[in-house]
């Protein structure tokens, strides 16, 4: 022991302090932890945490009518006006929730027998190549995308172009619910793809085989054990689908009708001139998160993630 | 205006946000002379440096370049895709521009809430010469200039027009009533910007005079009530609200849309692009008209109001002009104009009577005080906006 303590005051001072800090380190390893942890932990909780804390308070202020200066009054007025059904703003609030539901139940049932494929039957160099294409999207920009589905929409575009080839008259899709019901569809389904690969691909062989040797059907063992077995996938992938939904703008500017606002654009539209009401109408989307989330959880979601 | 040359203009937004991040922080203000008012009574050394928000490309380099380089200061732009980014960008960080931007090229329904907000300050209008030239109608229009005080110097203007797909719609439309009947339904479009309630309100002040709407920016609220209630019934016979100019390019060259209202730059650049459309202007009809307004904490205002000056010439008027399909505020650009593309003072009604200004009312923001009532009951912008969320909801 004696001999150890000299070598360790004998080293040279920055060696030393090393030494002593590792030392103090390994007494304590909480103070390891803390010292690794304290930084992501301290930008997630006053960076995100705290912004959103910000968010939430700033949504009981109001504001000066012309000049848009805050006012820092405490008052429910900004939910009284999202919550009045001479407003429009429910109304809004439920379109965007549809939009959300209908694009996450179209990805889970496209993207359900594309990860089955990949994870099951795809050999690797087949499998390698769907997943650039279904990654391959991501790359490029988003918003070159929705411009692309503009014109696949419109009244001269490819769609109609088709389907007059087969003889079948125009379809009014430019410009409607429809439309951004597809193209949700379409930008979110690698979010949706991702986890249903990864929960199927985890299911052991032996289970499967277990299942036919007890005499199960196909469907039998895709009810019984295939499905119960992804539905974590299912509902981790459905999460990052509903929210990208609930949180968009873009979509409806470029691609929506006359009745195709939603609460992202409510938000847009306000945070200049009215920061208080923009922000109680985003706390609207995340209290359905919320409720979303603990769904998701009891349904094993946050297994899979 | 928000006239957009380029398809993703989105995309251009989102690359200059980027580049704001990045944005360097203010210089030093070199202190230039101030008179008894506060205001500077002589335009100081350049500080080098000038930064714009703009409608995308209103500094365009065929002027810009020479400003840059007869003065020294180095233009740096910070897009806006509409009156409300530009309202947001000046009042962010602390309002005025957040000591990061100079000027801001605010339209008619920006820039009374601008001096509202005090995001802009007053300017010595002496400064600028060439403002001695400019139309009587916007040398102290209402827009931006409050009890003789300007707040900028006026930039260009033009109006909101009838555009129609030549093709499609016969006989041509004579005058705005044409996007409120069911004649075209599913086939028209009009700009997404509670503004538009004026037009709605200008065309109630003809076909319903009961309501007694003398201006189509100042309205009670049985005025702006009657208003929605026309653009609610307008709703059902739409194809799209559009956003952006270019929106409205794509759905008339598309074949989605045959009518709507909108301004020159779009008819001149689906004509560019040779697709059968022509505008009319039914008189009377609502205008915009746009100021390089001067941030209240402007860092290089020396170079701001260089520009100012320079952008009020009427060499410069006639270039910007023609680069982006709207009318010069000063006269004396129409023989530059006809010079670079011929007759095209008379096809910009750069030299029509005064009469005809006066039939076009220019964007003002809403504010309660009533000048035709001498009350403050009219409704506010706020109340403007809220009215076109219920319309669009």
């Amino acid at each position: 022991m004696a001999v150890d303590a000299g070598a360790f005051e004998a080293g040279p001072p920055g060696r030393r302090a090393r030494l002593r800090l590792s030392g103090l380190f390994w007494r304590r390893p909480w103070l390891k932890a803390l010292a690794l942890l304290t930084p992501p932990l301290g930008a997630f909780l006053i960076v995100y945490v705290g912004a959103l804390a910000v968010v939430f308070i700033s949504s009981f202020w109001s504001v000066d009518s012309f000049t848009s200066e805050l006012k820092h009054t405490w008052g429910l007025a900004n939910y009284r006006v999202i919550f009045d059904t001479s407003q429009p703003y429910l109304h809004i609030a439920g379109l965007t929730l549809k939009m959300a539901a209908g694009a996450t139940l179209t990805d889970a049932v496209l993207a359900f027998p594309l990860a089955f494929f990949m994870a099951r039957v795809a050999g690797g160099r087949t499998r390698a190549i769907l997943f650039v294409m279904v990654l391959l999207p991501l790359w490029s920009s988003y918003l070159v995308r929705i411009y692309a589905w503009q014109t696949i929409l419109a009244h001269n575009g490819a769609i109609n172009w088709a389907l007059n080839g087969a003889g079948l008259p125009d379809q009014h899709l430019a410009y409607t619910n429809t439309a951004m019901w597809i193209v949700y569809s379409y930008v979110w389904l690698p979010f949706m793809v991702l986890p249903v690969y990864a929960a199927l691909e985890r299911i052991p062989d032996s289970y499967l085989e277990a299942s036919s040797d007890l005499g199960a059907s196909g469907f039998r063992t895709f009810r019984s054990v295939i499905l119960p077995l992804a539905l974590p996938g299912l509902v981790a992938g459905s999460i990052f689908t509903f929210a990208l939904t609930l949180g968009d703008y873009i979509t409806p500017v470029l691609v929506g009708g006359t009745g195709s606002q939603m609460i992202g654009n409510v938000v847009y539209d306000n945070f200049a001139t009215n920061l208080p009401f923009a922000a109680a109408f985003t706390i609207v989307p995340m209290l359905i998160m919320g409720v979303y989330l603990l769904i998701a959880r009891k349904l094993g979601a946050f297994d899979a993630l | 205006m928000r006239r957009v040359r380029k398809r993703h203009v989105l995309g251009v937004v989102a690359l200059a946000a980027i580049g704001a991040a990045f944005a360097v922080p203010a210089a030093t203000v070199h202190a230039s002379a101030k008179g008894s008012s506060g205001l500077p009574t002589k335009i100081g050394k350049g500080e080098g440096r000038l930064n714009l928000i703009e409608w995308p490309g209103y500094s365009y380099k065929s002027f810009a370049n020479k400003f840059q380089k007869q003065t020294g200061c180095i233009i740096h732009r910070k897009d806006a895709g509409t009156s409300q980014e530009m309202f947001g960008l000046m009042h962010a960080n602390g309002g005025g521009g957040g000591g990061q931007y100079d000027l801001v090229s605010a339209s008619g329904d920006a820039s009374l809430r601008l001096i509202y907000a005090h995001d802009v300050q007053p300017i010595n209008i002496k400064l600028i010469p060439s403002w001695k030239q400019f139309l009587p109608v916007f040398k102290s229009p209402a827009h931006n200039t409050l009890g003789g005080v300007h707040y900028g110097v006026s930039l260009q203007w033009g109006p909101n027009t009838l555009i129609y797909n030549t093709k499609k719609v016969k006989p041509a439309p004579t005058g705005w009533g044409a996007i409120y009947t069911k004649k075209y339904k599913g086939k028209l479009t009009v700009p997404n910007n509670p503004i538009q309630i004026a037009d709605a309100a200008l065309f109630l002040e003809k076909t319903k005079p009961r309501l007694g709407i003398k201006d189509p920016y100042e309205l009670t609220r049985v005025q702006l009530a009657a208003a929605v209630a026309l653009l609610k019934a307008q709703k059902p016979l739409l194809k799209r609200y559009w956003n952006y100019a270019a929106d409205e390019i794509s759905s008339f060259a598309n074949g989605d849309v045959w009518m709507g209202a909108g301004w020159p730059y779009q008819t001149l650049a689906l004509q560019g692009d040779k697709h059968p459309v022509k505008e009319i202007i039914p008189l009377p009809s609502t205008g915009w008209a746009d100021t390089w307004m001067l941030a209240s904490k402007a860092p290089h205002p020396n170079c701001a109001y260089m520009w100012m000056k320079y952008v009020s010439t009427p060499q410069v008027q006639a270039k910007q002009a023609l680069w982006f399909g709207e009318t010069p505020v000063n006269p004396k650009a129409c023989p530059y104009m006809n010079k670079e593309q011929k007759g095209s003072c008379a096809a910009y009604h750069l030299n029509v009577p005064l009469s005809y200004y006066q039939k076009i009312k220019f964007w003002k923001t809403p504010v309660p005080a009533c000048g035709w009532k001498k009350s403050n009951s009219c409704m506010d912008y706020n109340a403007w906006v809220q009215a076109w969320a219920q319309i669009q909801g």
